[in-house]
């Protein structure tokens, strides 16, 4: 028989072989808790009865999307979870380390072959790391947390096959937004997608992240890249692990297959209030923005923050709107600290926070009032998502909003 | 605090079902996201009573104002698209609902409707209920009726009736001695 990456992933956990549509309970080996998510996850781990978690070491927790405390009550969560984390000697990297997502996969919470949850729905983007890693709500968690098990349907896959060069200023994130508009808010429902092709075979890790992360706003159940030399080398510091091969068989049953070719892509903006409205950038070229936000777990990485440095080059931000720039993480701010980027996005007037969620969940900071729009490069601009359901967020990549924020409207990066 | 405490999950009466015998639909379009069921801001609360006081709002301010215990949500395609956050289907028990019908669901919240003990069912024809109908539901004849006319609703899937049977996953999981991984 011939299978695909997760078939593959869940038969061999399982030690038979599980085809795509079967519902098994499958053993966990990671489980991820953050700020948001994680005290009700806890609550229902005590209310099942549960006493000790399966296992601390395969148990990790963050704060990202409220941090520093930004209420009363965030502080009392944390509080909250933070007695959780040492009754059960749980790793809390607490406020220090940044977006749960990047950190996961930094830390090598997350590995080729393994299966891990995340309270949190872009927990998707582990996938990158070729492992088969989904967002689950708090109930689940809490049964995850005691029983170190999770019931899933195994999904079937969508093969979306990259190839062709980008063109300048163009990268992953007008990819994926590409993607979205083509599979549909609700397209890849229930099913994995299987991000392939030359193209994505060149893509570095940041990139193959920022991919893997979006698979959720197709409703997709997990992202996935299968492991290559890039993922090996990447996991090389992070795990002590032989690399073996795992992929797709060529013959294997996919749902679907797809293929891209990137040579003609423009720069994408998904506009209000869906992320499967991706166009052109030239068809909202000019619109006016209130707010840039370059961050997140889509695209606050290194890589990222550099090619918003080159958008900018020389220039400066328009004093006339917030420029917001957030690395995913405390490695990434280090890194981007080093390169001296900070210094510049500084001097360029742009405002530069820890690493944290930030806007683009719409808790902490960062809101927009109503009428106002934001161009951000996180993943999800739905009504209200940043602030006011009276205002607008438009998506796009650094390149593109950085090129915006110079500008102080839409911008095409290509021509700044 | 509220986190510490368990969630008081509010009980329909046994004899009237999960939906009330005035019930009425509150429709929805598609693609309505978790977002707008209960936006990021509130998501400290853990308790579902105080996030139903904010559901739907900025998106649709009389609802938590106005929903009664047992009325039913109808939504279109892709039902609770976006975030993974539980604060969404508590917002709805909260406020009393305790049925979901929608044309199609997102995977995450349909999980997370089941294990708190909201119903998410799958009606292909949910477009065609109208916002306020009163609603009856029969499960066992596996129809809806909306304002006098039925509608046919799909079974929930095999592997979830256990937890939907035991009332949620909490009370499902307090049943299991341990779970044998890689089984049924």
């Amino acid at each position: 028989m011939t299978s695909t990456i997760v078939e593959k992933i869940f038969s061999g956990k399982c030690g038979r072989e599980i085809r795509a549509g079967e519902t098994v309970m499958a053993p966990l080996d990671g489980a991820m808790i953050h700020d948001i998510t994680g005290p009700l996850a806890i609550q229902k781990f005590y209310e099942m009865g549960g006493k000790k978690v399966f296992d601390p070491k395969r148990v990790i927790m963050l704060f990202d999307h409220q941090i520093p405390a930004d209420s009363i009550e965030a502080a009392n969560n944390h509080v909250y979870m933070r007695k959780f984390a040492a009754e059960q000697d749980i790793h809390n990297y607490d406020i220090n380390e940044g977006v749960c997502h990047q950190v996961t996969i930094e830390k090598g919470r997350a590995a080729p072959g393994e299966i891990v949850v995340g309270a949190d729905s872009h927990t998707c983007m582990y996938g990158a790391a070729g492992a088969f890693a989904t967002g689950i709500g708090s109930t689940d968690m809490g049964f995850a947390l005691k029983f170190g098990a999770l019931y899933f349907r195994v999904p079937e896959t969508i093969r979306a096959e990259v190839s062709g060069k980008f063109q300048r200023r163009v990268g992953a994130k007008d990819l994926i937004l590409a993607i979205a508009h083509d599979i549909g808010a609700d397209g890849a429902t229930y099913k994995a997608i299987e991000f392939t092709g030359k193209t994505v075979r060149k893509l570095d890790m940041a990139g193959r992240m920022t991919l893997c992360n979006m698979a959720i706003e197709m409703g997709g159940k997990a992202g996935i890249v299968a492991p290559d030399k890039v993922t090996w080398e990447y996991m090389k510091a992070r795990r002590k692990m032989k690399p073996f091969a795992l992929d797709s068989d060529p013959d294997a049953r996919f749902a679907e297959k797809r293929s891209y070719d990137v040579s003609d892509l423009e720069p994408q903006v998904a506009v209000p209030h869906n992320v499967d409205t991706g166009v052109p950038v030239s068809k909202v070229a000019g619109t006016h923005v209130d707010q840039v936000f370059i961050g997140s777990c889509t695209n606050g990485r290194f890589e990222d923050l550099q090619e918003a440095a080159e958008v900018l080059g020389k220039k400066k931000f328009s004093p006339k709107i917030r420029t917001i720039i957030i690395p995913a993480s405390r490695d990434e701010y280090l890194k981007t600290l080093k390169a001296g980027l900070i210094e510049k996005f500084v001097k360029a007037g742009a405002l530069v926070e820890a690493p944290c969620c930030g806007p683009c969940m719409g808790g902490a900071f960062g809101l927009i009032a109503p009428g106002e729009v934001s161009l951000s490069t996180s993943n999800r601009n739905f009504k209200g998502r940043q602030g006011s359901t009276d205002g607008k967020v438009y998506l796009c990549s650094p390149a593109t909003a950085a090129a915006s924020a110079i500008t102080g409207e839409i911008t095409d990066p290509r021509e700044v | 605090m509220a986190a510490k405490k368990s969630v008081p999950v509010r009980k329909v009466a046994p004899e009237s079902g999960p939906v009330a015998k005035n019930a009425r639909a509150w429709k929805f379009g598609d693609d309505i996201d978790t977002d707008a069921i209960i936006p990021g801001r509130f998501l400290t609360i853990n308790n579902p009573d105080e996030l139903a006081k904010h559901a739907f709002e900025g998106t649709r301010d009389e609802y938590a104002k106005k929903v009664k215990r047992g009325d039913v949500i109808v939504g279109g395609r892709n039902f609770g698209c976006g975030s993974s956050r539980e604060h969404a289907p508590l917002a709805l028990v909260g406020g009393g609902v305790k049925v979901v019908v929608a044309r199609s669901f997102a995977r995450i919240f349909f999980r997370n409707s089941v294990n708190v003990g909201v119903l998410p069912i799958v009606c292909p024809d949910a477009d065609k209920i109208a916002d306020g109908a009163a609603i009856r539901l029969d499960i066992k004849q596996g129809f809806i009726e909306a304002d006098n006319k039925k509608y046919a609703i799909e079974p929930v899937p095999e592997f979830m009736q256990g937890i939907i049977d035991a009332g949620g996953l909490v009370e499902y999981a307090k049943g299991l001695k341990e779970t044998p991984a890689c089984t049924r």
